[in-house]
């Protein structure tokens, strides 16, 4: 049998949706909150900053923003058919392109902690 | 002799406008959108927060734009609906077998309510919000 992709791509499709699902209304509610003026404690620089430096904080912000990013790309993908797209390997090269280097560059940042 | 099949013609930019259940699709798919452009925007604060105070507070400072707001409103109620139809459509998704049958669909998606309220409720704790 052929070999193919789609385990990797359903697989972080399956557990993005499920974690994006659980977690990103509280998310925006916080920065939300943040944006009207009203700063979480944990938003602040400090305690944000003494979050990201600890090895669980940069697990969890890289689980959190890897898993947001390839499920999203994947559900965008669809959504660009959906309305029309008939280009999709485009499509598909430029929303997983920008999930990768989205990815990489949370790996970057973390390491800078 | 020539047959006419009949062909029903399907615009593939406008076809959703037909019929309510497919607005609602269309509906789920859009939140994508936002909850893409919400993900950049954590790793914009992200990339802020590892470059010092200053750069992070202005990521704050620039998070209280008018526009910000606005789409921090439209991402939320977006999030919620991607939410609330993924928990509903779980137990098609995720069924369990219990011995000869399947676990209910009220269990399988009232189960996710339940986690999501608790971990809602958690993380606010954790933020310092309640």
């Amino acid at each position: 049998m052929a070999k193919s992709n789609k385990p990797i791509i359903w697989g972080t499709f399956a557990a993005g949706g499920e974690l994006v699902s659980l977690i990103t209304p509280v998310l925006i509610v916080l920065t939300l909150l943040a944006a009207m003026g009203f700063v979480p404690e944990m938003l602040g620089y400090e305690k944000l900053h003494a979050y990201a430096s600890h090895w669980f904080g940069k697990l969890v912000i890289f689980v959190v923003l890897f898993l947001s990013l390839w499920s999203q790309a994947h559900r965008l993908r669809i959504t660009f058919f959906d309305f029309g797209v008939r280009a999709d390997t485009l499509v598909a090269t430029t929303v997983y392109s920008i999930a990768a280097l989205c990815s990489v560059a949370t790996a970057v940042y973390l390491f800078r902690f | 002799m020539s047959r006419r099949p009949y062909i029903q013609e399907v615009s593939p930019t406008a076809w959703f406008f037909k019929r309510p259940r497919y607005m609602r699709y269309m509906a789920r798919e859009v939140t994508s959108i936002f909850i893409g452009i919400y993900t950049i925007i954590m790793l914009v604060g992200l990339a802020r927060l590892s470059e010092g105070q200053a750069q992070y507070e202005g990521f704050l400072a620039a998070l209280r734009q008018p526009l910000s707001i606005v789409f921090h409103v439209f991402a939320l109620a977006f999030s919620l609906y991607n939410s609330f139809t993924w928990f509903n459509v779980a137990p098609k998704a995720l069924p369990i077998q219990v011995g000869e049958g399947f676990m209910p669909d009220s269990v399988v998606a009232g189960g996710h309510y339940v986690v999501w309220v608790l971990l809602s409720l958690f993380i606010l704790f954790w933020a310092g919000v309640i």
